[in-house]
């Protein structure tokens, strides 16, 4: 169940993503800023724990995730440090994700030659 | 006029068919690993989610690199751009692109020329919704 839960909420938000692209003339880097502004919406109006609770690995392999855990880390950071907190808690649980891409990422560039 | 007629219709309802079952699948295989990962080997879900970023990151990063994840792109659209792999392939296509112009120069400043518009605005509207959040007193 959890399983059909997760193909579903994942399928839906890109098959979305996919009518927004064909019938505007937003690029794919509008569509992925867009998705993680409304993570964080989602996430400032507390909708997105239940959204994890509910589909699972279904929401939080979508960039939307980014936003969420962006929103959600700097709010944790006022509540324990203050003002001065947001700031320094802000990456707090996307450092993962963005670590993981630029380490990857160099060493496939380097170790690889671009195909044209 | 000329132009708007001779150029080729987009499948619309066929894209859409293909990102719904493109993105559904990644979603379902993350779900899966997920599920591995806290079963069978006791991870916590912070845990078990972290690994899963990195397994969908490695894995778009390396066919980006070996070539054919571009056309997969290009075919699958959004059931490929919205899940993380499209964090990844974005960051890894320009990395290979720019590699030519030098480490620094080409390399180093071409690195999130695409990624870089979600790190932005992700950070400024998270910003800027806490700000809000902390004026209505929430």
């Amino acid at each position: 169940m959890n399983y059909l839960m997760a193909f579903l909420f994942a399928g839906a938000l890109c098959a979305f993503a996919e009518v927004i692209l064909d019938n505007t003339k937003l690029t794919p880097g509008h569509i992925t800023s867009l998705y993680t502004v409304m993570g964080a919406f989602l996430s400032f109006l507390g909708c997105y724990d239940k959204l994890i609770a509910k589909f699972g690995a279904g929401a939080t392999v979508l960039i939307s995730n980014f936003g969420h855990s962006l929103y959600s880390s700097a709010w944790q950071g006022y509540l324990e440090d203050g003002f001065l907190g947001i700031f320094s808690n802000m990456l707090c649980k996307s450092s993962g994700v963005i670590t993981g891409a630029i380490v990857i990422a160099f060493l496939v560039s380097i170790i690889f030659k671009p195909k044209n | 006029m000329l132009v708007k007629k001779h150029t080729p219709r987009e499948p619309k309802l066929r894209n859409f068919g293909v990102a719904f079952l493109v993105g559904g699948l990644i979603g379902l295989l993350a779900e899966v690993i997920s599920m591995i990962l806290k079963n069978c080997f006791a991870f916590s879900t912070v845990e078990a989610g972290l690994i899963v970023a990195l397994i969908v990151i490695g894995v778009a990063s390396l066919f980006t690199a070996l070539g054919f994840f571009d056309s997969w792109v290009s075919k699958c659209k959004c059931g490929l751009i919205i899940p993380t792999t499209g964090f990844a392939h974005s960051v890894s296509s320009s990395a290979l692109e720019y590699k030519r112009d030098g480490l620094i120069t080409g390399l180093g400043s071409n690195f999130f020329k695409l990624a870089g518009s979600v790190i932005l605005y992700g950070i400024i509207s998270a910003f800027l919704l806490v700000i809000v959040r902390l004026v209505i007193g929430g």
